[in-house]
């Protein structure tokens, strides 16, 4: 159908004639290029969105659940719950199902190039492989950050404003409270981030998730079984432990604190890209 | 302009490529020939820097791929298996690829019109006919107006009329002065194609020739003559380099000599011929006799087994 439409519009002979024609003299592969490369390949994928919906409205009705349902029973809780109770932690509490979608959502960036053979293409256009590794750490990062927080303020909000009916809720201003909203945007960001090294490390779908979920979950089921004496040297440095240590107002007297705990497990998720781009770079695409 | 020096890929203990020497000159379209599992897409995959060698070097324009700034610019490609992801549309699979060399938008729609997608470039890819995404892979390797485009397997999967397409497109790309690399294992195809052909066989370089000379060299000149007096005939013919066969009765294959010569002698000695017939081998058959030595050539350096080879050959 388009036979002949080669050397449209150009002077014939020459070389290139044909498709020269709008091609400015600046092409080059760049850091910031391949970063809005991966910005529109994230935004191009339906998946993109609904994993992320899935995020928020996951977190927010969870929230919701279960600041409805406290405050609800409040009336009729016993002592002991009440004084286990923190306004906090259970308008928060959504990221726990927030973090395994956005997890997902980290590993199949990377993945789904892998299954489809879209790598292939990647790796030819930015042939140096390390800037597509930086790019998509920037842009996911960023994306997940900014939904990740947001979603927590607004579950924060209302989940306070189902409390205040029985008088219960906190405020932002109160100790520890902002730390611990932020500290949900910033768990979360770092668990997809997670995601996104086992993608390169594991490079299948199956295979990443499960790895995720093993780091994530099973992990801290099999140290709680250990003996006591050593499960309290392990248990709270173990990824999901110590990341979780900054999104909660009281953390456990066993585990560490905010910042240091969130700092082992941005360790973790460092170390995870140092083997990526090891093998990223030995490996062939 | 595509040199492979040396190159050699090695999976583990298997031998993908082996010591692969060759150059691809721009101006015309240079077929790679080979088997299926000869080595095609590995080397390939090796001129793109997706596959490191083991050994050696390939190098275009001077440069290993990953070391020009610009590398769409350089080399456009289309791989044998479809390079996209299926979720996304036609158009920002080809505007991502854009966007990290600085192509602009317009020449994004410009290729998009150039290979006919425009109706369906809003589309996602999965829905996309074998033709379609074929020539999908021609407009992101036409993207960056690369000096040299390496294709595999183009004509996979096409009908009839994508078929004449990529082979015009080719001819018109070389034309216009650029290095046209395209594999297949169709040698139909490329006699139609290409005027130069890279042959490997189980990883090794067979020949590196024009489509001509490569006809040329493999075929023995056969003559096939007809006539009812075929034993008087062969004691004439038969000589020192000549061989002849009986095919059936009644119809010899000569080897050694012209058909004029043969004329020549049957007319003197008063044989008559019904039938006097040079024989051209086709692409197809210097293929398969030349792929056949490569074979042999293989068994030979093995040692012991040759016997087993060849009559599983």
């Amino acid at each position: 159908m388009s036979t002949g439409t080669l050397t449209e519009g150009s002077a014939p002979g020459g070389p290139h004639a044909g498709l020269a024609v709008h091609l400015p003299d600046d092409l080059k592969v760049t850091q910031w290029r391949v970063v809005r490369s991966e910005w529109l390949k994230f935004w191009s994928l339906r998946s993109s969105y609904i994993t992320l919906a899935a995020m928020v409205l996951s977190m927010v009705a969870f929230g919701v659940l279960f600041s409805a349902v406290t405050a609800n029973r409040w009336p009729v809780l016993p002592a002991a719950a009440r004084l286990r109770f923190d306004a906090t932690d259970t308008s928060l509490r959504g990221f726990e199902l927030a973090q395994l979608i956005v997890g997902v959502l980290g590993v199949l960036i990377v993945t789904g190039e892998y299954s489809t053979g879209m790598i292939r293409a990647t790796m030819s256009a930015a042939p140096t492989r390390l800037p597509v590794i930086w790019a998509k750490i920037a842009v996911f990062g960023v994306v997940t950050y900014v939904v990740g927080t947001v979603t927590a303020f607004v579950s924060f909000f209302v989940g306070q404003a189902l409390l205040s009916s029985q008088h219960i809720q906190t405020t932002l201003s109160a100790a520890g409270v902002l730390r611990a909203v932020l500290g949900v945007g910033l768990y979360l960001t770092v668990v997809g981030l997670l995601g996104v090294a086992l993608g390169w490390i594991i490079r299948s779908t199956a295979g990443g998730i499960a790895t995720l979920f093993g780091l994530l979950l099973v992990l801290p089921a099999l140290g709680e079984a250990l003996p006591d004496s050593w499960s309290q040297h392990i248990v709270p440095y173990l990824p999901s432990d110590a990341g979780q240590s900054v999104t909660t107002v009281h953390p456990d007297p066993g585990s560490l604190a905010p910042w240091t705990g969130f700092g082992w497990f941005c360790v973790y998720a460092l170390v995870g890209f140092v083997l990526a781009v090891v093998l990223v770079r030995r490996r062939d695409a | 302009m595509i040199q492979a020096r040396g190159v050699t890929k090695r999976y583990g203990d298997k031998t993908a490529v082996d010591d692969l020497t060759f150059t691809v000159r721009p101006g015309v379209v240079t077929g790679f020939l080979g088997p299926n599992g000869a080595g095609k897409s590995t080397t390939m995959r090796m001129i793109l820097g997706l596959d490191s060698p083991t050994s050696g070097e390939v190098t275009v324009n001077g440069k290993r791929y990953a070391q020009h700034s610009a590398p769409l610019h350089e080399v456009g490609a289309l791989l044998e298996a479809k390079a996209v992801h299926t979720g996304r549309s036609a158009y920002n699979h080809l505007l991502a690829l854009a966007l990290t060399t600085g192509i602009p938008r317009r020449r994004v729609d410009k290729v998009i019109d150039l290979v006919g997608l425009r109706d369906v470039a809003r589309r996602r890819v999965g829905g996309f006919s074998l033709g379609m995404g074929q020539r999908l892979g021609v407009a992101a390797a036409l993207l960056g107006d690369p000096s040299t485009l390496v294709l595999d397997e183009p004509v996979n999967g096409l009908d009839p009329e994508g078929i004449l397409w990529i082979r015009n497109l080719l001819r018109a790309l070389a034309a216009e002065g650029r290095t046209v690399f395209v594999s297949s294992h169709l040698m139909s195809e490329m006699a139609l194609t290409a005027e130069h052909l890279v042959v490997i066989g189980r990883g090794r370089l067979i020949a590196d020739v024009s489509v001509r000379e490569f006809t040329d060299r493999a075929s023995s000149a056969v003559v096939r003559v007809r006539t009812p007096e075929d034993g008087r005939l062969r004691d004439l013919l038969v000589g020192a380099d000549v061989s002849v066969t009986s095919v059936e009765p009644g119809v010899l294959e000569v080897v050694g000599l012209t058909s004029e010569a043969i004329g020549r002698i049957a007319c003197d000695q008063a044989v008559p011929l019904v039938e006097l017939t040079p024989v051209q081998a086709s692409l197809e058959a210097a293929f398969m006799e030349l792929t056949q030595d490569a074979v042999e050539f293989r068994v030979d350096t093995d040692g012991g087994e040759r016997g087993v080879e060849r009559s599983a050959a």
